[in-house]
């Protein structure tokens, strides 16, 4: 079951809670059950159906681009964090 | 996925790179080389005020002067949507970029682009140019950060309010994000230090410095196709780029990765690609921009500014326990800067159990930044390895036993949240221990030695290739990935060494995006790594294709056969890949394999430099007289190849530390838009930079690799502003250290 750690800035709507447990499947789902704890938590991590462009989430060690339909069945660990871009 | 560092045939040797003697010839293409039938010439004018409203534009004179095919200027384009758009590493809002390629309303730099003119040569482009009547409102401007964050600075966008994070102000402003991370109870994380540091650093606007200018060439044929040639990181997202300007379908445009004279992240977003296409459509015939110097300084995406404040404690016995840092990037004139990585970054080398960070990303009067090179990792770590060099000092620690204490390792939790999985700072670390120029004495008057680590994510993104195996069985290898720093070879390394054939026995070439699948950009170390990784798929594809076809030509089952180091064995048969390939080649269908990978995953580096400075107390001078840089490589598929991106890395390191910055006068435009006058290292400011590559294997990559091209040029800011205080016994919280500054600091220091 992954823990879900929530953002620092969105905080003032968990009413401090930084992390949460609890069963799913995808980002989307972990995003679903987060808003329905945490009313307008939604909101604050999409744009419309998608999950922000200016962010990404790390499934434990991984960053991916996958945005809501990342798999976390399996994650410990599921983060918000900011896009990245880089320059090789 | 399995990972290791065992021994390879291919992997770890340095054989010469395919497109070598092509580039050393000169008979390599670059976008300059292209030449179409008919060809015209493209001039972009630019703004000469650094913010100004637009009244108006009349183009009739130029348009009248004879050889002018087109002219242009924002109302011919379209209105792009407040859209967000997904370019692979990193996204951008379309509106922003649209106005960046060509100004609308407003300029909000010098150097914006306002019109441009397609004609049969430059000269006259030039004189038709200056044809163009345009008629500004000059508006208040602002180019440091601090004074944009200010209540009353000129705001650059009226609708702009920061976003915490989803949440915006109400009021306008010219910081555009506000970024917040935190780990642990920072009260008591400074309850619990012995002794705490804190101090402020500026960093100056550097650009990236490529040699080759941007240009592009396009053709929108009669068909309707258009067709681009250009100096691009990403042939696909410049193709998606220039679609959505134009709002035109992607299918419609080809882009042609040209050979590329460098990029290091400021060659992804596009500027003269839908410039010269609309130019094309215009007049009918195919047009080429080339940028001059002076345009590519002011009118394309330097790496940001930055204002930062850094706070750590520690206990006396050297162990960091609290970190805090106020960071303020500027983004230029669209917001989108590199303040989320550097607040990543900040605290990413050490274990520090309590930490907070806010950064700011904020808009003001220059050209709209652009990645360079791990992009905002460079500004944290000259001040978060000032700082700690500092407690070091106090507390009368070693410098590099302070980084080995306290060096980040596979379990720890960062600032923002993630934990890391098998890195390699600490093998790194060692390898400084036991180095020679470690253990070398220093010695003589106003030299120092200084040490400093950095972090770089590396990431995965995704790539195509596709392999087409040859009667011989030689293998033509086709992917995504334009060439900057030796990767053809790096990736048919790979595909070599999965299919027990040499190097050149596979031919790679980089396609257009007709031609190849989607391939994300050169960038974000990541092109050895991932583009890499779909090479070693497409190479197992091969081999399970050939042992089914076996089966068939030597009378047996599948699962008879097997593959050992590149040997095909069946019961009572064996072959080598390319004996079996040509055999197979006779009895059917042609052998082709493809793959694309997307893999989610950061790579992970780590690097550790060492510099020794002389300082000239005279003039303030600095002297690299000896520079080694460590890093871990996971796995050096050809460690020539990893050493270049070290040195390059390094050399370019030095030139942000020791001279390099973008000169704003008191009207907030650049005084120093040339190579004369930007100063950046040459043959003769550097020493040979020493290597040593360290191999902590990626557990999430088949042979072990970790993206190499951008940690290089994280610590050396840091490194040489410790060697400077050690042989001065001053510090300066300012880049560049030029010698102007050191020898102003010196002074007020006696």
């Amino acid at each position: 079951m992954p823990t879900v750690f929530i953002p620092a800035q969105l905080k003032s709507l968990t009413g401090g809670v930084s992390q949460v447990e609890m069963e799913a499947d995808n980002v989307r789902q972990v995003i679903e059950q987060l808003d329905q704890q945490f009313p307008g938590i939604r909101d604050r991590l999409c744009d419309g159906d998608d999950l922000a462009r200016t962010l990404q989430v790390a499934v434990d060690s991984s960053m991916g681009s996958r945005g809501l339909r990342t798999q976390v069945g399996d994650a410990r660990e599921v983060h918000f964090l900011p896009v990245i871009g880089g320059g090789s | 996925m399995s990972s290791g560092n065992g021994n390879y045939r291919v992997l770890g040797t340095r054989p010469r790179r395919h497109d070598g003697a092509e580039k050393v010839t000169g008979s390599a293409i670059y976008g300059n080389d292209v030449q179409l039938p008919g060809v015209l010439t493209g001039f972009v004018l630019r703004s000469p005020h650094p913010h100004a409203r637009i009244k108006s534009i009349d183009t009739s004179e130029a348009e009248a002067t004879e050889g002018v095919f087109a002219v242009i200027s924002g109302k011919d384009f379209p209105e792009v949507e407040d859209k967000v758009a997904d370019l692979g590493e990193g996204s951008v809002n379309l509106s922003y970029l649209s106005g960046n390629v060509m100004a609308k309303d407003k300029v909000l730099y010098k150097g914006h682009a306002v019109a441009a003119v397609a004609a049969v040569n430059i000269h006259i482009a030039e004189e038709a140019a200056s044809k163009i009547h345009i008629d500004y409102e000059v508006l208040p401007s602002v180019t440091w950060v601090l004074d944009a964050m200010a209540e009353d600075a000129p705001l650059l966008h009226e609708n702009l309010c920061t976003d915490h994070m989803g949440e915006k102000d109400e009021k306008p402003s010219n910081t555009a994000v506000h970024m917040h991370f935190e780990k642990g109870n920072i009260e008591e994380g400074f309850a619990a230090a012995d002794v705490i540091v804190e101090r402020e650093f500026k960093t100056a606007t550097v650009h990236q410095g490529y040699i080759e200018p941007h240009v592009s060439v396009a053709d929108w044929t009669t068909s309707g196709r258009l067709k681009i040639w250009t100096a691009t990181q990403g042939a696909f997202t410049a193709r998606q780029q220039t679609a959505e300007i134009l709002q035109i379908p992607i299918s419609d445009v080809v882009v042609t990765p040209c050979e590329i004279g460098g990029g290091f992240g400021g060659k992804i977003a596009v500027y003269v690609e839908p410039v010269t296409a609309l130019l094309s459509k215009k007049s009918g015939r195919p047009v080429k921009i080339s940028m001059t110097r002076a345009g590519v300084f002011e009118g394309t995406g330097p790496t940001p500014a930055s204002f930062m404040r850094v706070k750590i404690g520690a206990t006396s016995d050297g162990k960091l326990v609290a970190g805090e840092a106020w960071l303020a990037y500027d983004a230029g004139a669209y917001p989108g800067g590199m303040i989320g990585p550097g607040c990543m970054c900040v605290f990413s080398c050490y274990d520090i159990e309590h930490a907070v960070v806010d950064g700011y990303d904020v808009c003001l009067n220059k050209p709209h930044t652009q990645a360079y090179r791990a992009p905002g990792a460079t500004q944290v770590a000259f001040a978060c390895e000032q700082v700690l060099d500092e407690i070091a000092e106090q507390l009368e620690i070693c410098k590099l036993e302070i980084r080995q204490l306290n060096a980040a390792k596979e379990g720890m939790r960062r600032v923002d949240g993630p934990v890391y999985p098998r890195i390699g700072l600490v093998e790194c670390l060692d390898a400084v221990a036991q180095s020679d120029h470690w253990n070398s004495p220093l010695e003589g008057e106003n030299r120092g030695r200084g040490i400093a680590a950095g972090f770089w994510f590396g990431c995965g993104l995704k790539s195509s290739v596709s392999a087409s195996v040859n009667h011989d069985g030689t293998i033509n290898l086709t992917e995504g990935s334009p060439d900057i720093g030796g990767t053809r070879t790096s990736i048919a390394m790979q595909l070599a060494e999965v299919l027990g054939i040499d190097t050149f026995d596979v031919v790679p070439q980089v396609a257009d995006t007709d031609s190849v699948g989607y391939t994300d950009v050169t960038g974000g170390s990541r092109v050895t790594f991932a583009t890499g990784l779909a090479a070693y798929e497409a190479g197992l594809d091969l081999q399970q294709q050939m042992v089914g076809r076996a089966a068939g030509l030597w009378e047996c089952s599948a699962d008879e056969i097997s593959v050992v180091e590149g040997e095909f064995k069946g019961p009572d048969k064996s072959a080598s890949f390319k004996d079996l390939a040509q055999e197979l080649f006779k009895d059917g269908e042609p052998l082709v394999a493809r793959a694309s990978v997307a893999p989610d995953c950061a790579t992970n580096g780590f690097a550790v430099h060492i510099a020794d400075v002389e300082v000239d107390p005279e003039t303030g001078k600095v002297t690299i007289l000896r520079y080694t840089a460590i890093q871990d490589a996971g796995k050096a598929i050809h460690p020539s190849y990893v050493e270049g991106q070290m040195q390059g890395g390094a050399v370019q390191g030095i030139g942000w530390a020791l001279n390099e910055e973008y000169f704003f006068n008191d009207n907030d435009t650049m005084d120093n838009a040339s190579f004369l006058d930007y100063r950046m290292p040459t043959i003769l400011d550097v020493p040979m930079i020493d290597t040593i590559i360290v191999e902590a294997a990626n557990p999430e990559h088949p042979y072990g690799v970790r993206g190499v091209g951008e940690p290089p040029i994280v610590p050396p800011p840091a490194a040489i502003a410790n060697a400077i205080s050690e042989a001065t016994s001053t510090r300066f919280f300012e880049l560049p250290m030029s010698p102007p500054k050191v020898w102003k600091g010196l002074s007020e220091t006696s």
